[in-house]
């Protein structure tokens, strides 16, 4: 370009002395021919005197350099330009991305003309609705979104998440997810597994140790004679055997780090990580730490939280450093260590846990002078569960392991003073204690619905699901969490053990494709001590109006005398892998034979709601629930319920 | 005699021994075999095998799950006189697997329960890999020879 200029400034001057000689020539050849007529018109410059003919060829030779020249000039520009675009447009991609939200750098004068469209296309863009832009992201992510000039001396910072260095390892994406790690999610890492060769599953939980099973937490480990108990977490049962709570050894799991390149799959679990978001559309979470894991399939398997009773979370620090909300191993580790330090432990709540605790505690009162007392609001141990009769029966045998009752009781503040608890009971009692444990129900954890937009039930709490446990494609719920529809019982949430393994077992297997819906009934346990043992599966409230078939109890029915017997293991394994009985230790031999007119030794329990039989309760009565589960499945109206009883063989062993 | 007691909403009956002797009159819905909801056994009614039974445990889903899947269905579908005789290289493999996660799958139980089956037979260390191997051997021919209800469960 300088060329041509410098070109056109060294041949300016011949031009314009050429244009002169020409006009001089004109002139000239004007004055020679003015001694002619005035009538010969002014010189025409085409019509250029003879003797200008050849400055003529001249000025159109050089005329026509100059087009030329031009010409080229003009297209050297332009291709220049292109080049000079596309050149830039390469160098800004090969540079990384920048945000959309970035503000636009100022643009420097020379532009070239491609920058500008960029930009403008970017300036309508702005204008679309969120959704679109990120469809236009997607599409796109390959070109820059916004860019800085090129001339600019600093390059643009480039932004990038500041994450720890384990979350770049974790695989971005797992086929199954699994949130939450206990008994449902489990269940249905092994149901996936099993169903799908060389799946890859990934389990993240908030608790800081993989999967394991919560009865033994306030049951077996309790029992057992070994001190260091509370670390190595295992327990012998009746038969000998001995078995951990956590359903595996962490052999059998493997680094979610290796889980996208395993072979064949695996299970992997992410612990001490919480998820705080979900994103249905974009099928994928957000964790604690800013991780974002993407899925194909996920279980919500998230559990609960235990309740507390207002009046303790008003009473200020004082008191809840002395309350223990039990459910986790971590609280099963601090109670053990209160009860063996303190003199006096006070129980809140009379359902499953609180009375479970109660008798293991009692237990530990024989050894040591350690008070125990328990105290609710109902009647009798299980009131909610248990008809009267039954529970007020229940009652005793659980004072007789060493428990102070207290029931009718609604805590109306508890204050600390002097080191003790003080606990004010609306009808005016006074209780004073050193710790407290409050069984007072569980809420179930439904944090992420917001973020998912999941239904929550208003009636029973939890995620609302179908009765295939699904809440919305590729999101399953299961365990104490889901709020699922009973084909036969209608809709509930079961807040029990062999519930979590069904119905993680179900959800395992409708993630696999099975489309399943919920028919198995799950059933649950209790052991009160070593004479009160039961079985229950379905409906067991006891609002419900129920019909009772008791035989005499002799010294063989109890919990201890059937686990001997049958030589199997614990029933927390038992509806999972085989039918079992529970082992429940026994120091005192049980009572031979006593024949009371009120010894509700062992029986069948039927709960009715219209006629049906919507729960059955087996008394002592074991190995007999397949017999049960057929007659609630069933869901006939059976018109004498004696003979229904008979079924079950009460009188044999 | 029975007695009945009524409680409020409850009933309660006492029954002695010869109550209860005569068959129950009490009619329970016919079983569907084919009924899609129901959890199976072992084998499913078109003859395949069911690998979420929970009778197997987490032998089908663990670290060794394929090639238990592999040996067990090689099993399974043999029809060799000896059934499974063709498929010992399969449960090698499962043997080389399940040797590296002892702790899942611990041989050592499964000697002391062929000690106290065969009270005769003292197995030796040589002996050990081979027993093992029979036991696993007896552990599935036991599927097949004993009615589902009394299935055992995984060694």
């Amino acid at each position: 370009m300088l060329k041509c200029r410098t070109v056109w400034r060294t041949l300016a001057p011949l031009a314009r002395t050429s244009s002169t000689v020409c006009r001089q020539n004109a002139r000239r050849a004007g004055l020679n021919n003015g001694r002619l007529p005035a009538c010969v018109p002014a010189a025409h410059m085409s019509t250029a005197p003879a003797g200008g003919g050849r400055e003529n060829q001249l000025y159109v030779l050089l005329v026509g350099a100059t087009c030329v020249g031009g010409a080229i000039y003009a297209y050297r520009t332009v291709k220049g330009d292109s080049q000079r675009y596309q050149d830039r447009i390469d160098e800004i991609s090969s540079r990384p991305l920048k945000t959309f939200t970035e503000e636009p750098a100022t643009p420097t004068q020379s532009e070239p003309p491609g920058e500008r469209i960029n930009q403008r296309i970017l300036g309508i863009m702005s204008l679309l609705p969120f959704h679109c832009r990120t469809i236009f992201e997607q599409n796109h992510t390959d070109e820059p979104v916004i860019e800085a000039s090129p001339e600019e001396a600093a390059e643009p910072p480039v932004v990038e998440p500041d994450a720890s260095p384990a979350s770049h390892k974790v695989s971005s994406h797992t086929p199954y997810l699994l949130i939450g790690g206990g008994t449902a999610s489990f269940a249905a890492a092994r149901s996936i597994r099993a169903r799908d060769p060389g799946a890859r599953v990934l389990i993240v939980t908030d608790e800081l140790v993989p999967p394991y099973m919560r009865p033994p937490l306030s049951k077996e480990l309790w029992f057992s004679d070994d001190p260091s108990v509370t670390e190595t977490l295992r327990f012998k049962q009746w038969n000998g055997k001995e078995r951990s709570i956590y359903f595996q050894p962490p052999s059998f799991y493997i680094n979610a780090e290796e889980l996208g390149s395993a072979e064949n799959g695996g299970v992997a679990v992410l612990t001490g990580k919480k998820v705080v978001h979900m994103d249905v559309r974009g099928n994928k979470i957000k964790l604690d730490d800013d991780t974002e894991i993407s899925y194909d399939k996920c279980l919500i398997a998230t559990g609960g939280v235990p309740r507390n009773l207002q009046v303790i979370e008003r009473a200020g620090e004082e008191v809840m450093k002395r309350t223990t909300l039990f459910r986790k191993v971590e609280d099963f580790k601090s109670l053990d260590k209160v009860s063996r330090n303190v003199k006096s432990i006070t129980i809140i709540g009379g359902g499953f846990l609180g009375s479970e605790l109660a008798c293991a505690l009692g237990r530990r009162s024989t050894e040591s002078d350690l008070e125990v007392i328990q105290m609710y609001p109902e009647k009798g141990n299980m009131g909610k569960v248990l008809p009267e009769y039954l529970s007020n029966w229940t009652t005793e045998k659980v004072k007789k392991e060493g428990v102070k009752i207290i029931s009718e009781a609604l805590v109306k503040s508890v204050v600390s003073k002097d080191d003790k608890l003080e606990i004010q009971l609306k009808d005016g009692r006074l209780v004073k204690t050193d710790h407290i444990v409050a069984a007072v129900g569980l809420e179930p954890n439904v944090d992420l619905a917001k973020s998912a937009g999941l239904e929550v039930d208003s009636d029973f709490g939890g995620f609302r699901v179908n009765a295939e446990l699904q809440a919305r494609s590729n999101i399953w719920v299961a365990g104490d969490a889901a709020c699922f529809y009973d084909i036969r019982l209608g809709r509930r949430r079961v807040e029990h053990h062999d519930h979590a393994v069904v119905s993680g077992r179900l959800a395992g297997e409708n993630m696999t494709g099975a489309n399943k819906p919920y028919w198995h009934q799950s059933m649950f346990w209790s052991d009160l001590g070593p004479d009160v043992g039961y079985e229950a599966i379905g409906i067991v409230d006891s609002s419900l109006p129920t019909v009772g078939v008791f035989a005499k109890a002799t010294a063989k029915d109890t919990p201890k005398a059937a686990t001997e017997e049958s030589g199997t293991g614990i029933r927390s394994e038992s509806e999972t892998e085989h039918t079992a009985s529970s082992p429940v230790a026994s120091s005192a031999p049980s009572p031979t034979g006593v024949q009371h007119k009120d010894e509700y030794g062992k029986g069948v329990i039927f709960y009715l709601r219209d006629k049906v039989v919507v729960g059955i309760i087996l008394w002592n009565v074991f190995n007999r629930m397949p017999i049960a589960r057929k007659i609630i499945k069933d869901g006939e109206e059976h018109a004498d319920l004696n003979e229904v009883a008979k079924l079950f063989n009460i009188h044999d062993d | 005699m029975s007695s009945v007691r009524e409680e409020g909403k409850d009933r309660i009956i006492f029954v002695t021994k010869e109550d209860h002797a005569s068959p129950s009159s009490a009619e329970l819905v016919e079983e569907d075999p084919n009924d899609p909801y129901e959890e199976r056994g072992l084998i499913l009614p078109s003859g395949e095998i069911n690998w979420n039974c929970p009778c197997l445990g987490g032998m089908a889903s663990g670290p060794c799950g394929t090639e238990f899947k592999d040996a067990f269905s090689c099993f399974h579908y043999s029809k060799e006189e000896v059934k499974g005789s063709d498929c010992l290289e399969n449960f090698r493999a499962m043997q080389e697997c399940m040797q590296r996660y002892p702790e899942l799958y611990p041989q050592e139980d499964e000697k002391e329960q062929q000690q106290q089956q065969s009270s005769e037979t003292k197995p030796t260390s040589q002996d050990s890999a081979e027993t093992s191997e029979n036991g696993w051997w007896r552990w599935l021919l036991s599927f097949y020879k004993t009615p589902a209800s009394l299935w055992p469960t995984a060694p």
